[in-house]
């Protein structure tokens, strides 16, 4: 306990703390993309988006939990309900106890939570590399510049500098924060076949599972927006008539 | 079918026995207030808003999340996701926080301005600044509730602050905490004392509210209203004029709600709370960056460990607020009339802005040496510059009521009268 004490103090920044790569500057800032959800009346590309599931499901999957999706938000982005009770009934999830005390499994159904591709953190550890794949909800909120970064990182692979050797196992990414990154480059040219026939280029995977993300990190967006824009218009209105209610009431003090 | 007459005397009736329709008659629509108040003085009433606002928005949804350290985290995001309307209603009460401290300091500095602590509203004034720790101490536990990243290790750097303290410094933590860190236990009384302080605070704004009623508020000329010819009935005046500044407030808060609501926070508050791993920048929420700069901007002093004297200068900084009225040596109030305290006034605004600044930045190489210059001048401007200038400052004359510089053609420059210090000692 007393060394977690002496960490916290020293973490605190009464003493001086080690500068992180980060702050340093050493990690570049990804370059400003443009999206379709960015401004006052920005919405998600349903196509997009669709694609972007795909890449999630067919590629990150692997490794990567969507922990606060639930099958049935994927009617959110343009899927019917019987492609999501399809979809769902592809995965096989735990269930239980039935009458017999026992678990068993079945197929997944749209109320169920999107199955994590390992039981827990030590499993997905253990078949990492002693990395642990972090969960994909809400990465995009979770990183500055949430959207830019990802598709920086997912397209931020090169072989690294001569001055810098690897340990087994990492790989060279210039906007990671300190260059080293356990997860080995992600997409390939043509890894997946978009249904929509859109060219599976590295940059469109990463545009589309980016636009997938940034959608389950704020699924209300549209919503928000949308809502944003009547009740700022409403209050201007309200607000010129008070102005005018006070100038007519206060005209007799001036 | 009620008529006008049944409910005059219903009214009447209830009046007679609990004399709440006088009470608000008095209170809310004739109470005497100074014709002479600008814009700035809308920031109290809409303090007082937010409040209600930050309590019902917090009660929907205190009703929707679990504190535990388990749960706590995807609690937050079922009301983000399952909850109708929770996203607005998080975001609202998210942002309500920054609104509030936005509104409050504004409300604060007003004060300053305009010498609004000096007698005879010094309790008014006292009570303000214990409103202001209990929202410091309401919002810090409100952000630990998410438990995200920076939920935990704020709660931890700010909760390992009282280990400072000599002897019994361990000990006082290890009870805050209720364990050996921070932890469920924590979370849980966070949760309580979260959900508690709040109606603390309505408590000590009534007597804020009682406090201000009994002298009347000050004004932009800083002198006392002298008769029924300086003053205006509360209703309409200041309701309307009320409104439409909340109005004004409320499109603004709207903007960051609707369309930016993350922009106060932190990106790591979305990660879940791990106690294994410590975030690269701890960063506090901007409210309490200036106190923070404080906090790490004092060495090592004698035998006092850095550590010990930065939690004695943050805690000192709030407490100085305390005894300001008796710092300030000046008789006039309003800095309009007081041409270097008014000086004054605007680089201790940008003093407090770089600290903020400071705060916000790890304290390495040039932040550090700013840090503390900043935080010196901080203490010297209540310690040393306003006791000596309210001395050697000769204040420019002081209109002799509070009608005449009101109106048109402003009467203000050419009034000798004879440069009363102040009004009524």
């Amino acid at each position: 306990m007393r060394r977690v004490l002496a960490a916290i103090v020293a973490a605190i920044g009464l003493a001086s703390a080690a500068a992180p790569a980060w702050a340093a500057g050493e990690t570049p800032k990804p370059p400003a993309q443009r999206w379709s959800f960015d401004g006052l009346f920005g919405t998600f590309d349903r196509g997009s988006l669709q694609r972007g599931f795909q890449v999630y499901k067919e590629v990150c999957a692997a490794c990567h939990a969507l922990n606060q999706i639930y099958y049935r938000h994927l009617t959110q982005i343009g899927f019917t309900e019987d492609q999501v009770k399809q979809i769902a009934a592809e995965y096989e999830v735990t269930d239980g106890p039935n009458d017999q005390g026992e678990m068993f499994t079945r197929p997944a159904r749209p109320s169920d939570r999107a199955r994590r591709p390992f039981a827990n953190e030590p499993a997905a550890r253990a078949a990492n590399n002693g990395a642990y794949p972090v969960d994909l909800s809400l990465v995009v909120k979770a990183r500055f510049n949430g959207p830019d970064y990802l598709y920086a990182l997912m397209t931020g692979y090169t072989d690294p500098p001569a001055n810098v050797t690897l340990p087994d196992g990492m790989n060279y990414n210039t906007y990671f924060p300190g260059q080293q990154i356990a997860m080995a480059p992600p997409l390939q040219p043509d890894g997946v076949t978009y249904a929509d026939g859109t060219r599976a280029t590295v940059g469109q995977m990463a545009r589309d599972v980016t636009m997938f993300l940034s959608w389950t990190s704020e699924p209300e967006m549209e919503t928000r927006k949308r809502m944003g824009v009547k009740v700022i218009l409403f209050l201007l209105v309200l607000t010129g008539m008070l102005y005018a209610v006070k100038r007519k009431v206060w005209a007799a003090v001036h | 079918m009620a008529s006008p007459g049944v409910v005059q005397r219903v009214s009447d009736w209830i009046d007679h026995r609990l004399p709440i329709i006088t009470f608000m008659q008095h209170e809310l629509h004739e109470y005497p207030t100074p014709k002479n108040l600008n814009y700035w003085w809308n920031f109290g009433s809409l303090a007082g808003i937010i409040l209600v606002i930050m309590i019902v928005t917090g009660i929907v949804l205190a009703m929707h999340y679990t504190p535990h350290t388990n749960y706590a985290f995807d609690s937050v995001e079922r009301i983000m996701r399952d909850v109708n309307y929770g996203w607005l209603i998080r975001y609202v009460h998210m942002n309500g926080a920054s609104m509030f401290f936005i509104v409050v300091y504004i409300h604060i500095f007003r004060g300053l301005y305009y010498g609004s602590y000096k007698s005879p509203r010094e309790l008014l004034w006292m009570l303000g600044v214990v409103i202001l720790l209990l929202m410091m101490a309401t919002a810090f536990m409100g952000y630990v509730l998410p438990w995200g990243q920076m939920s935990f290790w704020g709660a931890t750097v700010i909760t390992s602050l009282f280990s400072a303290i000599p002897l019994v410094g361990d000990q006082i933590t290890t009870w805050l905490w209720g364990g050996f860190s921070v932890d469920n236990p924590t979370l849980n009384r966070f949760f309580s004392l979260h959900y508690l302080m709040p109606f603390v605070i309505v408590g000590v704004v009534v007597l804020h509210v009682v406090a201000l009623h009994t002298h009347g508020s000050n004004n932009p000329v800083g002198i006392d209203t002298k008769g029924p010819q300086d003053s205006i009935p509360f209703h309409p005046y200041y309701t309307v004029k009320d409104f439409f500044g909340l109005g004004v407030f409320l499109i603004f808060s709207a903007g960051f709600v609707f369309f930016a609501p993350n922009f106060f926070g932190e990106p790591d508050n979305y990660i879940p709370a791990n106690p294994l791993q410590t975030p690269p920048h701890i960063v506090p929420e901007w409210y309490f960056l200036p106190f923070y700069a404080i906090l790490r901007a004092v060495p090592d002093i004698w035998f006092i460990d850095a550590k010990l004297a930065g939690v004695v200068a943050m805690f000192g900084s709030i407490a100085i607020l305390f005894i300001l009225p008796w710092l300030d040596t000046s008789k006039v109030r309003s800095a309009r009339y007081r041409p270097i305290y008014k000086q004054l006034f605007w680089i201790f605004l940008a003093d407090c802005i770089v600290l903020g600044w400071v705060g916000a930045n790890p304290p390495e190489g040039y932040f550090v040496v700013i840090g503390r210059i900043a935080t010196a001048y901080y203490f010297l401007h209540f310690l040393v510059l306003l006791p000596l200038v309210g001395k050697l400052e000769r204040p420019r004359p002081v209109p002799t009521s509070i009608s005449e510089p009101v109106l048109k053609g402003g009467g203000v420059r050419a009034q000798p009268a004879a440069a009363k210090p102040m009004e009524k000692a």
